[in-house]
This record gives structure tokens, C-alpha cells and sequence, in this order.
């Protein structure tokens, strides 16, 4: 695709049928150095710091962050999640997609060039693949007829898979450690005692981070996300993005370093396509702005080299906006477009939803009560005395200490609450993390009231004992009482 | 199904199914290749199509894997149609059914939990009434199929028995609580429907007075004879029932559908028909040997206590 598309209606020449699939040409890219390079360099080992290493601390004698499916309680250091906060996930996941919006309003693919695990991912195994097999041109030899399979060449494939399943093995192994204590992880695959499940997972984490990052790599950006869809409408004339100053470089034309190129009538672009070849999506920027570019900055880096080389000024290929380029604007003033309506909202939206997020989770009850009427028996007569219903109660402790959990009932005079065994109920101990199921009456005297459905309340108190600190939370539940006829 | 459905509609189903399949291979088929115009400069200009004025359509080709993948997908389709149900009202040849896995997953769950179990099979159920995780497993099981019925805590409601109390109406021994549980009880009260008015007044009377309650004094000797005509073959001559036929005590205080003179008066015109469901079907041995235990604790274990 090195082609430029002609503006206006083409003249044809031909029509000519071109199969509408093709096999995959593999793209080497070329390294590169420079400023964009080493932001991807510093967030590779950001992300990945993160990622090898959060299963690793400790925190209340237990992982940290661990998501275990099993129980379904999700433990994020000092915080417990029970299937009951998934509200938290999903305010989560807008917030970052919102996020996502805001990133690519002011700034295009950000995430994709710099913190898209795929892009980490093969940046890491390309890494491998630079330091075993050379660079681009190594790399193209060795693939090429002139390296016929031998011992030199199985040696360098053979080190490289190795060096990547290990990675790839090692990227399986964390995240199943986020569902599974790593450390009894690490000790079932010592001692081969994996359940199938895990060994599934595992395999499978292994076997997509090695397909993924070793051979589909960009195909994955272009045929099957879905992000890479929708960004071109997510962008506008004011967005950065990585861009090829068309005023600037066109016609494109090498030249003599010597000669004057404004009187051979060049642009500044020398067409020397190194930015085509460090592109790991393998386009050429100088076609526009396309769906495959993931907005790595590459080809800035590369392009400023050659800039430089040849004593241009730099940014031929930059990050700056369609606006800018068009109206012959420099960086500062565009810059100036950047809080247009459609950002400060998104940046509204998310201010809020993370104060919302932030303060619901502050002021967090862990103290949880259910109550739920029985429906086959609605009322009983005990001994002629006393007026019976049933309730079931349902006491969850989602804090991680001890917690004392003191039933009231109101609504109705002379309200007294039994258990099944036909005990005063006083106090109930909750362990920590834990929740308790207990059926019990609530009975009023005999002729007290008319007949009738009464709104009640059972009020909850519970004492946490948290260190010496006494907590005490409560909770407040409605229900109804009948009274036969 | 057929009861809402004509199978009419399953064809209809089925042919769309079908021609969608076969409609997704032909397009895949169809459009392997693309016409594109090549300008004078030599360069891969476009399909021609032009949209809007200015939308132009480029041929950027797709990889070959990802038509194989496509192709792939309509031939996994077309085999799972005739593997599984999903083609109109055809039943597939693999033999599925969401019954069939239903019932293959309740076993397989059961034969899981066995080794929960295995602890309490092997002992007595009073052994296993006493034993505190046993009553937590039991009280589970009880909320999920009895409580529906008997209450939360056991204690029964109008027509359904108060398991928590020392009265049985077929016996409370653990043998008896399990025939119980496993075969179900079918109780049933004859209609006294024939007998006049007056008559059945004087049998709720001197039903009544067995269990000590207020009652006319000649009405009670009026329905005493009544009652050694119509009720002794199943509630005895004292009263005090027949545990084998699950024929209530009628001299205890215990009213299944309560003691009031209007109350005794229905049930007696009106009989009663009471059903405990079996729960053979839905419960495994396993299950129902820790209910049984559960259930013969609750009025037991309180009374063991109190002793």
C-alpha cells in the first residue's frame, strides 16, 4: 500500500480483478530510537511492572489483589468485593472507556502505540527478535532463499521461541495468579499437581500471548479490534494525531544534499521510506490518517533522524492536528483547541463518576442485611398468646474483622424476635468476610391489633472490631407483618 | 412446544437458518475478487464506486486466514445444526437434550459432593443431629426444598405440619421421618358430607371436648355415638389416631388446619386432603439422610438439650 491515493476522480487506465483476500506479507519492522521510542520503552516496563508484579505483595496475610471466583469475592488490598458491588465494576468499565473517549478526542490512539497489551506484548517479543536474529535487514536475509534451513538457522529460531514461550509462559502463569494465590500456583506446577482447569488457562494465556505478540501482531490492530473501528469518529479536526505534513513535504523526490531543493521544486520529504519501514503496522504515514495506524509516533522518531541527517528542521512527521496543518498553525496554538466542548465533557463525566466512585466506596457499609418474608406460612397463632410471622435474615460481614450484630425490630408494640429454636435472638457473631443465614419469628401479642398488613422495621446494629477500634455500622431494613383474621 | 407453536413456523426457522449459512458461503465464494481500476500513473486507484460525490472504495484485501476462519465458521455451523438442536424442531443426532444435561450435571454434582458426605452416611441420624456442620448442610437443604411449605424455621403453617414440635403425624422416629421423605404421605380426610348438619356439629363438639376444650355437653354425647359409627376405623376409640394410616391425634392440642368449632365443622363436611410431595426424585440418599437428621433434630436436639 505505498501508493498514494490520487485526489480527485481517477483516470482509468485498466480494470483489472485483484482477489479481495491475500496472504499475509510479514512486516520487519526496522528499530528505532528516539523520543517516542523511549516513551514505549518507559510504559513496556511501567505496565509490565505492574502487571508481573501486583500478584506478588502481600496485604492482611493474603494476596493483595486477587480475584477469587470461587468464593466470588474479589480482594484489592484493603478492599473486598462480594458479588453484590459488581456496580463497582461497572462504574469501572465506564470510566474507562470514558477514558478511552477523552484520550482520543485530545490525543488519537494513545493507548493502542503505548499501553495496548498487544503492542506491549510484541514490542517485548520484538525486542527477542532484534537481539537473536539482527534487524530488519538480518531478519529479511535470514527469512529469504539465500539462509537455507541449517544449523545457524534452526539455532536462531529455535532461541527465539524458546525466549518468547518463556515470556509467554511466564505472562500465562501471572494472570492466572490473579484468580489462583500465585504462590500455591507456582508450587502446584513445581510439583506438576495442576487441576485441569488451571493447566487449560494456562496453556491457553501462554498460547495466546505467544500467538498474539509472535505472529499476529498487527493483524490483530487491523482485522480484529474493534477499537481500530470506531476511532475515526472519534477524532477531529482538533486531535493530535500523528501526521505527515503533507504542505510541508510534498512533491516527495531524493535529492542531492547539496542542491537547493526549492529550485528542483521538492517538498522537504526525501522519500527515503525509512518511515514505511519502522511502521510495525507496515503503512505508510504519508497516505493520511488510516484505521491501521496505532498512533506509535515510530515514524516521528525515524523521520526527525533523517530530518536532522539532512539538516531539515524536524517534525515533517508529528503529532500535531488536521486544523494546525491545514491552516499552517505552530503546535503551541493548537494546543490552544484543546479544550473544545466535546473534551470538557468527557472530562466532566469522568470528574464526577470518579467522585461518586470514590465517595460510595469511603462511606462503604460492610454491614449488609436482607430480609425476606416467608410467603407459604404468612402467619401463626402460638398457643392463642402470640402472633407468629417468619422472616429469613440474612447478615453478610463484608468487612475483614469480627462483627457483632445486634436485631431490633418496630413498627408494631411488644415485638419480640425468636429464633428457631424458639430463643430470644440478642447477639449474632459474624466472622469476617463471611455471611449468615437465619430463619427467626417476630411475634406480637394476640389481639394487640386490628388484622391487617403492618410495615415493620428490623434495625440492624453491628459492632466491628477493628484493632481497638470499635466501628459501628447500621442498617435499616423494611418488611411487613401480617396480623390474621 | 407444539401446544403453542405449528410446525410450521420450525420449517420457517430451519430454512432461514439454512439459507443464511449457505447465503454466508456464496457471498464468501462470490466475492474472492475484487474489480479495481489502475490509473494512468500506475497506481491502485479504487472499485469505481463512489459514494456521497466523493467516497471512494479502495480494494485493501484481507488476509487469506481470515476468509479460511470465515468459511470455517459456516462449516462448524452447518455440523452443529446436525449434531445439536437448533434447526427448527430437528432433535440433532448427537442425542442432546437441556434435560438430558441437566440431569447428567445434577449427578455429576451429586457424585462431587459425595465425599462431603461420606462422613455422615456412615453414621446414625442421631449422631449426625448432633453434629453442628451436619445441622448447617441440613439447614441449606431444608431452606431450599421444605421451607416453602413448613416455614423457614420449621414451624409449619395451616394444612402443613410443625416439624419442630414432638407430634408426628406418621411417626417421629428417624426410620419414619425418612419413608417420609423419600415416598411422600398422601393424607386424606373423607368428606362427612352425607351426615346432616346438626350431626356434624355434634361430632366437631365432642372432637373438641377430646382435647379438652369448651363443647355442649349434649352435643358431645350426641356426636360421641356419631363418632364410633364414622370415625374409630382410622382415629381409634379414644381418639388418639393411627400413626400407620398418618390419622391425627385428636386429643392433643395440635390442629393441623386449626381447632375452632367452624374450623373442625369444614374439615369434617368438606374433608381434607393433605400431600407431602416425595422427594426421592429430587434429593439423593446422601441429601435425605442429612435431612432426615435435620428435621429429627429439630424437635429432638431441644429436647435432649432440655433434659
Amino acid at each position: 500500500m505505498s501508493n498514494h491515493s490520487p485526489i480527485g476522480k481517477p483516470i482509468p487506465i485498466d480494470v483489472i480483478e485483484e482477489s479481495l483476500y491475500e496472504i499475509r506479507r510479514k512486516i520487519y519492522p526496522r528499530s528505532v530510537s528516539g523520543l517516542f521510542a523511549r516513551w514505549r520503552l518507559i510504559l513496556v516496563f511501567a505496565t509490565q511492572l505492574l502487571f508481573y508484579g501486583l500478584p506478588w505483595i502481600s496485604w492482611n496475610d493474603r494476596q493483595a489483589v486477587l480475584f477469587d471466583l470461587i468464593q466470588r469475592k474479589f480482594y484489592i488490598f484493603g478492599l473486598v468485593l462480594w458479588p453484590q458491588d459488581v456496580i463497582y465494576l461497572t462504574l469501572l468499565l465506564i470510566l474507562s472507556a470514558l477514558a478511552l473517549f477523552l484520550f482520543t478526542a485530545i490525543a488519537g490512539r494513545l493507548f493502542c502505540g503505548y499501553a495496548c497489551p498487544q503492542t506491549v506484548y510484541t514490542e517485548i517479543f520484538m525486542w527477542i527478535e532484534r537481539k537473536v536474529e539482527g534487524d530488519r535487514f538480518a531478519r529479511i536475509r535470514l527469512d529469504g532463499e539465500e539462509w537455507p534451513w541449517g544449523i545457524h538457522k534452526w539455532r536462531l529460531k529455535i532461541t527465539k521461541h524458546f525466549l518468547w514461550l518463556l515470556i509467554a509462559f511466564w505472562t500465562g502463569f501471572t494472570f492466572i495468579g490473579y484468580f489462583t494465590p500465585i504462590e500455591t500456583l507456582g508450587a502446584a506446577i513445581l510439583h506438576l499437581s495442576l487441576g485441569p482447569w488451571q493447566t487449560f488457562w494456562l496453556c491457553f494465556y501462554s498460547f495466546a500471548t505467544w500467538g498474539n505478540a509472535g505472529f499476529m501482531r498487527e493483524q490483530v490492530c487491523k482485522y480484529m479490534c474493534p477499537y481500530a473501528r470506531f476511532q475515526s469518529v472519534m477524532v477531529d479536526k482538533d486531535t493530535f494525531l500523528v501526521t505527515y505534513d503533507k504542505v510541508r513535504g510534498e512533491p516527495r523526490g531524493s535529492r542531492n544534499k547539496s542542491a537547493d531543493h526549492t529550485t528542483l521544486g521538492l517538498g522537504d520529504c526525501v522519500d527515503c521510506s525509512i518511515c514505511v519501514q519502522v511502521c510495525p503496522t507496515g503503512i505508510d504515514i504519508r497516505d493520511g490518517l488510516q484505521y491501521m495506524c496505532i498512533g506509535c509516533g515510530a515514524c516521528i522518531d525515524a523521520c526527525d533522524q533523517v530530518m536532522e541527517k539532512v539538516d531539515y528542521p524536524k517534525g515533517l512527521i508529528r503529532y500535531t492536528t488536521e486544523r494546525a496543518i491545514e491552516e499552517k498553525e505552530t503546535n503551541q496554538s493548537a494546543i490552544r483547541h484543546i479544550l473544545r466542548p466535546r473534551v470538557l465533557i468527557y472530562i466532566a463525566f469522568i470528574t464526577v463518576l470518579t467522585s461518586a466512585f470514590l465517595i460510595s466506596l469511603v462511606t462503604r457499609n460492610p454491614l449488609r442485611v436482607d430480609v425476606m418474608r416467608d410467603r407459604g406460612a404468612l402467619a401463626r397463632e402460638v398457643d392463642g398468646v402470640r402472633i407468629e410471622n417468619i422472616y429469613r435474615i440474612q447478615i453478610m460481614n463484608a468487612s475483614e474483622n469480627n462483627m457483632n450484630v445486634q436485631l431490633k425490630a418496630s413498627g408494631l408494640s411488644d415485638l419480640r424476635i425468636l429464633n428457631s429454636q424458639g430463643e430470644l435472638v440478642t447477639e449474632i457473631a459474624v466472622g469476617p468476610a463471611s455471611n449468615l443465614l437465619i430463619p427467626v419469628k417476630l411475634s406480637t401479642t394476640v389481639g394487640a391489633h386490628e388484622p391487617g398488613n403492618y410495615p415493620i422495621h428490623f434495625d440492624v446494629i453491628g459492632k466491628e472490631v477493628s484493632g481497638s477500634e470499635l466501628i459501628i455500622r447500621t442498617r435499616d431494613e423494611k418488611s411487613s407483618f401480617i396480623i390474621p383474621r | 412446544m407444539s401446544d403453542f407453536f405449528n410446525s410450521g413456523w420450525s420449517n420457517y426457522i430451519a430454512l432461514v437458518s439454512l439459507v443464511g449459512i449457505v447465503w454466508c458461503i456464496w457471498l464468501l465464494a462470490s466475492q474472492r475478487k475484487a474489480k479495481v481500476i489502475h490509473t494512468a500513473d500506475g497506481a491502485v486507484a479504487d472499485t469505481g464506486h463512489v459514494w456521497d460525490g466523493d467516497l471512494r472504495e479502495l480494494n485493501n484485501p484481507l488476509p487469506r486466514w481470515w476468509a479460511w476462519m470465515f468459511l470455517l465458521s459456516c462449516i462448524f455451523a452447518l455440523a452443529y445444526l446436525v449434531l445439536f438442536p437448533g434447526l427448527g424442531s430437528f432433535p440433532g443426532v448427537a442425542g442432546y437434550t437441556t434435560d438430558g444435561a441437566l440431569m447428567s450435571s445434577m449427578t455429576e454434582a451429586n457424585d462431587e459432593l459425595k465425599p462431603v458426605y461420606a462422613k455422615y452416611v456412615k453414621m446414625d441420624i442421631e449422631e449426625v443431629a448432633a453434629d453442628p456442620k451436619a445441622r448447617e448442610m441440613g439447614q441449606r437443604l431444608f431452606l431450599n426444598s421444605c421451607a416453602q411449605c413448613h416455614g423457614s424455621d420449621a414451624g409449619g403453617a395451616k394444612g402443613f405440619p410443625n416439624l419442630t414440635d414432638g407430634d408426628w403425624l406418621y411417626g417421629g422416629s428417624p426410620e419414619n421421618i425418612k419413608t417420609t421423605l423419600i415416598n411422600g404421605r398422601n393424607g386424606v380426610m373423607p368428606a362427612y358430607g352425607h351426615l346432616e348438619t346438626a350431626q356434624i356439629v355434634d361430632l366437631a363438639n365432642y372432637v373438641r371436648s377430646l382435647s379438652g376444650l369448651p363443647a355442649d355437653d349434649a352435643k358431645v354425647a350426641r356426636g360421641a355415638e356419631l363418632f364410633k359409627s364414622n370415625c374409630v376405623a382410622c382415629h381409634g376409640v379414644d381418639g388418639k389416631g393411627n400413626i400407620a394410616m398418618g390419622a391425627p391425634n385428636l386429643t392433643d392440642k395440635t390442629w393441623l388446619y386449626g381447632g375452632s368449632e367452624a374450623t373442625v365443622v369444614e374439615t369434617l363436611t368438606k374433608g381434607r386432603i393433605a400431600m407431602m410431595p416425595s422427594q426421592d426424585k429430587v434429593l439423593s440418599p446422601e441429601k435425605i439422610h442429612l435431612l432426615t437428621a435435620y428435621v429429627w433434630g429439630l424437635s429432638n436436639n431441644k429436647t435432649a438439650a432440655a433434659k
